[in-house]
C-alpha cells in the first residue's frame, strides 16, 4: 500500500517537472471554454445549466487524455528507467495502478479548474447543483477510461506518438460507438440486439446517462469494469514484453 | 549467493545466452567479460528478474528470481547498464524514492542515503535534475541507487564506464570494501579492473562461456604465461637478437615502440621451468652489459587470453548475413 502511495507520489510530481503541465492545463481550459461559448453557445442558450459545457468533453477528451497516458510507460522504455522500475522488489500491480492513479490525478486537478464556470453558472441563475455534480463524476469517469484504455496501449511501444495515435483511435472507437449518428446507421440495417449492444460499449452512452442527473449503479459499474480491464490489459503486456526482450 | 542454472534467452530465432551455469558466494566478486553482444547484459537481466529466461532460472539467496521474484529483489541491487534513472528527479529525491520503496524506515533511509552519497561523492549535485548531470555523475547516481539498501547481492552492469580516473580509483574501492560480505557480479570491458578488484573472472562469447577461472588462472592461460620480457632501448635491438637467437629451445617476439622495444623470450618446450629461462637471460644481459629498462617473468595478459578466445572466426552463415546485410 505504502509502494502504491510512493509511485503515485513520484509520478505525479513528474507532471510538474516541466512547465508542459501548466500549459497543458491552461490549453485544457481555454479548449473548454471556447466549445462551452462557441460550439455550445452557452449564452444563447439562456439556461442556466452545464449542459453545453459537459456535452463536448468526450471530444475534448479525445484528445487531450492520449496525450497524459501516452508517456506513462512508452517514455520508461524509452529512457530504460522501465528497467530499474520493473527490478524494484515491487508488485507488478501498485506500478500499473500508481501510475494510472496519477494521471487520473492530474486530469481531475484539470477538470477541477473549470470550477469558475461551475461558480458563474450559480452566479447568474440557478442551476441544478446535483446534477452538475454528478456530471462531474461521469466526466472523472470518462477520463478514467480515455486514461486505462491509453495506459494499456502505451505499454505497447516505446514510441510515444505512435501511443498516443493508436490511443486516439481507440479512445474514439469507443466514444463513437454510442454517437446517435453511428447508432442510426446501425438501426437502419442491424437487428436492435446489435444495435444496444454496440451504444453499451460505449463511454458516450453511460456519460450521457450520469450527465442527464441521474447517477446509475450500472452506468459506474461500466466504467469501473472498463477501468479494470484494461489496467489488467496493461499489466499482462508489461509482463509479456518481460519475455519477449521488454 | 548467486546461483545461475542453465539459463538460456533466445529472441526469435538468435540465441542471446545459451545454457549459462555458474555460482558467486558471498565474499566473491565475479568479473564478467566478452565482446560487444556476448549477452552480459541480457544474463544480468535474467539474473535481476527484468527478462524472462526462455529456460533455467537464477537464484538469489536461494531465492528463485522467477517463482519468486519480489522476495529475491529485495536482497539485490542493480545497476542496469547505462545507469538509467528518471532525468526529472534530483539524486536526494531519487535515492529518497528508492529507500521508501524497499521499505527502510525514516531513520534507516537517512542512514542508508548518508553512506550511499559518501560512497559515490554525490554531495555536490545533490538538488540538480538528473537530466542536467554529466555523464559519470549519472553513473555514480545509479551506483548510489544500487548499494543504498546494503544488499547481499549486487548486479552492476559496467559500474565505472564514464568515470574519470579518479573516480574509476574510488568505485574499485568501494567494491572491494563491500565485497567481504556481499556476493558481487560486474561486467566489465576494462580489464585492468579484473585483475584489481574480482575474485573470480568469466568469459562469455556469443552467449557461452568460454572460460573461468580466478583472475590469474586465466591470465596463465596466455602465450605469455611464463614468457621473459625485457625491455631495452630500441638501438641495442639488433645487438640483442643475435645473442638471443644463440638461447636453444627459445624464440622471441619484438614489439617496438619507439625508443624503447619489448623483447619476449618463449621457451620452446614445456621442459624448462620458466625461472631457468629468466636466469639465462640474465646471465645474457650481465655478460653483454646491456642497459636494459625492465626484466620481467609474465604472468600471463589477460587481453591475450580474451583475444584468442574471442576472436574466432563466425560460422560462414553469420559471415554471409553480414554481406547480405547491407542494403537491408
Ligand atoms: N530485446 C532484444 N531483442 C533482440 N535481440 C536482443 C535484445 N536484447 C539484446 N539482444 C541481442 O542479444 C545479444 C547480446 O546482447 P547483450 O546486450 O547482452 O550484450 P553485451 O554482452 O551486454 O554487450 P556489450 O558489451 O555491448 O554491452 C546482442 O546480439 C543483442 O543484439
Ligand atoms: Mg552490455
Amino acid at each position: 500500500m505504502s509502494q502504491l502511495w510512493t509511485i503515485t507520489r513520484r509520478e505525479f510530481a513528474g507532471y510538474f517537472s516541466t512547465p508542459l503541465a501548466f500549459v497543458f492545463i491552461v490549453v485544457f481550459l481555454l479548449a473548454n471554454g471556447l466549445a462551452t461559448f462557441y460550439l455550445g453557445a452557452w449564452f444563447e442558450m439562456g439556461q442556466a445549466d452545464l449542459t453545453s459545457f459537459f456535452m463536448f468533453h468526450p471530444w475534448l477528451y479525445l484528445f487531450f487524455l492520449p496525450a497524459i497516458s501516452m508517456r506513462l510507460w512508452a517514455e520508461e522504455r524509452r529512457n530504460g528507467s522501465i528497467e530499474l522500475l520493473l527490478t524494484l522488489p515491487v508488485p507488478l500491480s501498485a506500478i500499473v495502478l500508481g501510475k494510472y492513479f496519477a494521471a487520473l490525478a492530474f486530469s481531475a486537478l484539470a477538470l477541477a479548474l473549470t470550477f469558475p464556470v461551475w461558480i458563474s453558472v450559480n452566479f447568474l441563475g440557478d442551476p441544478d447543483n446535483g446534477v452538475i455534480l454528478a456530471s462531474y463524476l461521469g466526466s472523472l469517469m470518462l477520463a478514467g477510461g480515455y486514461l486505462a484504455i491509453g495506459s494499456c496501449l502505451s505499454a505497447l511501444t516505446r514510441n510515444q506518438v505512435i501511443a498516443f495515435v493508436i490511443s486516439v483511435v481507440a479512445c474514439f472507437l469507443f466514444t463513437v460507438s454510442g454517437a446517435p449518428l453511428v447508432l442510426d446507421i446501425f438501426r437502419s440495417w442491424a437487428p436492435q440486439v446489435l444495435t444496444d449492444t454496440l451504444a453499451s460499449f460505449s463511454l458516450l452512452t453511460h456519460f450521457r446517462a450520469i450527465t442527464g442527473g441521474v447517477i446509475d449503479f450500472r452506468d459506474l459499474v461500466f466504467f469501473v469494469t472498463l477501468i479494470g480491464v484494461f489496467l489488467v490489459a496493461t499489466m499482462i503486456i508489461v509482463d509479456m514484453k518481460k519475455g519477449e526482450g521488454a | 549467493m548467486i546461483e545461475v542454472q542453465h539459463l538460456v534467452k533466445k529472441f526469435g530465432d538468435f540465441t542471446a545466452v545459451n545454457d549459462l551455469s555458474f555460482a558467486v558466494e558471498s565474499g566473491q566478486v565475479m568479473g564478467f567479460l566478452g565482446p560487444n553482444g556476448a549477452g552480459k547484459s541480457t544474463t544480468m537481466k535474467m539474473i535481476t528478474g527484468f527478462l524472462r529466461p526462455t529456460a533455467g532460472t537464477a537464484r538469489i539467496a536461494g531465492i528463485d528470481i522467477c517463482d519468486n521474484p519480489l522476495a529475491a529483489q529485495t536482497q539485490l541491487g542493480y545497476l542496469p547498464e547505462g545507469a538509467p534513472a528518471w532525468p526529472d528527479m534530483t539524486p536526494r529525491q531519487f535515492l529518497d524514492f528508492i529507500t521508501r520503496i524497499r521499505g527502510l524506515d525514516k531513520s534507516a533511509a537517512r542512514q542508508a542515503m548518508i553512506r550511499a552519497i559518501g560512497m559515490t561523492e554525490l554531495h555536490g549535485v545533490l538538488d540538480q535534475p538528473i537530466d542536467t548531470l554529466s555523464k559519470g555523475y549519472r553513473r555514480r547516481v545509479g551506483l548510489a541507487q544500487a548499494i543504498v539498501h546494503d544488499p547481499d547481492v549486487l548486479v552492476m552492469d559496467e559500474p565505472t564506464d564514464g568515470l574519470d580516473p579518479n573516480q574509476k580509483f574510488q568505485v574499485r574501492q568501494a567494491i572491494e570494501e563491500m565485497a567481504a560480505h556481499k556476493a558481487i557480479i560486474i561486467s566489465t570491458h576494462i580489464l585492468e579492473e579484473v585483475d584489481a578488484i574480482c575474485s573470480h573472472a568469466m568469459i562469455i562469447d556469443r552467449g557461452e562461456i568460454v572460460a573461468e577461472g580466478t583472475p590469474s588462472a586465466l591470465a596463465a592461460r596466455s602465450r605469455f604465461f611464463g614468457a621473459v620480457s625485457l625491455t631495452l632501448d630500441t638501438q641495442l635491438l639488433e645487438r640483442a637478437c643475435k645473442v638471443l637467437d644463440g638461447i636453444d629451445n627459445s624464440r622471441y617476439e619484438v614489439v617496438t615502440r619507439g625508443v624503447e622495444t619489448v623483447i619476449s623470450v618463449f621457451a620452446d618446450t614445456a621442459q624448462a621451468p620458466a625461472t631457468d629461462l629468466l636466469a639465462h637471460v640474465r646471465d645474457l644481459i650481465s655478460q653483454q652489459e646491456w642497459p636494459v629498462r625492465a626484466l620481467a617473468l609474465e604472468t600471463g595478459r589477460l587481453d591475450d587470453v580474451f583475444g584468442t578466445l574471442t576472436r574466432k572466426p563466425r560460422p560462414l552463415a553469420d559471415t554471409a548475413n553480414v554481406a547480405d546485410g547491407g542494403g537491408a
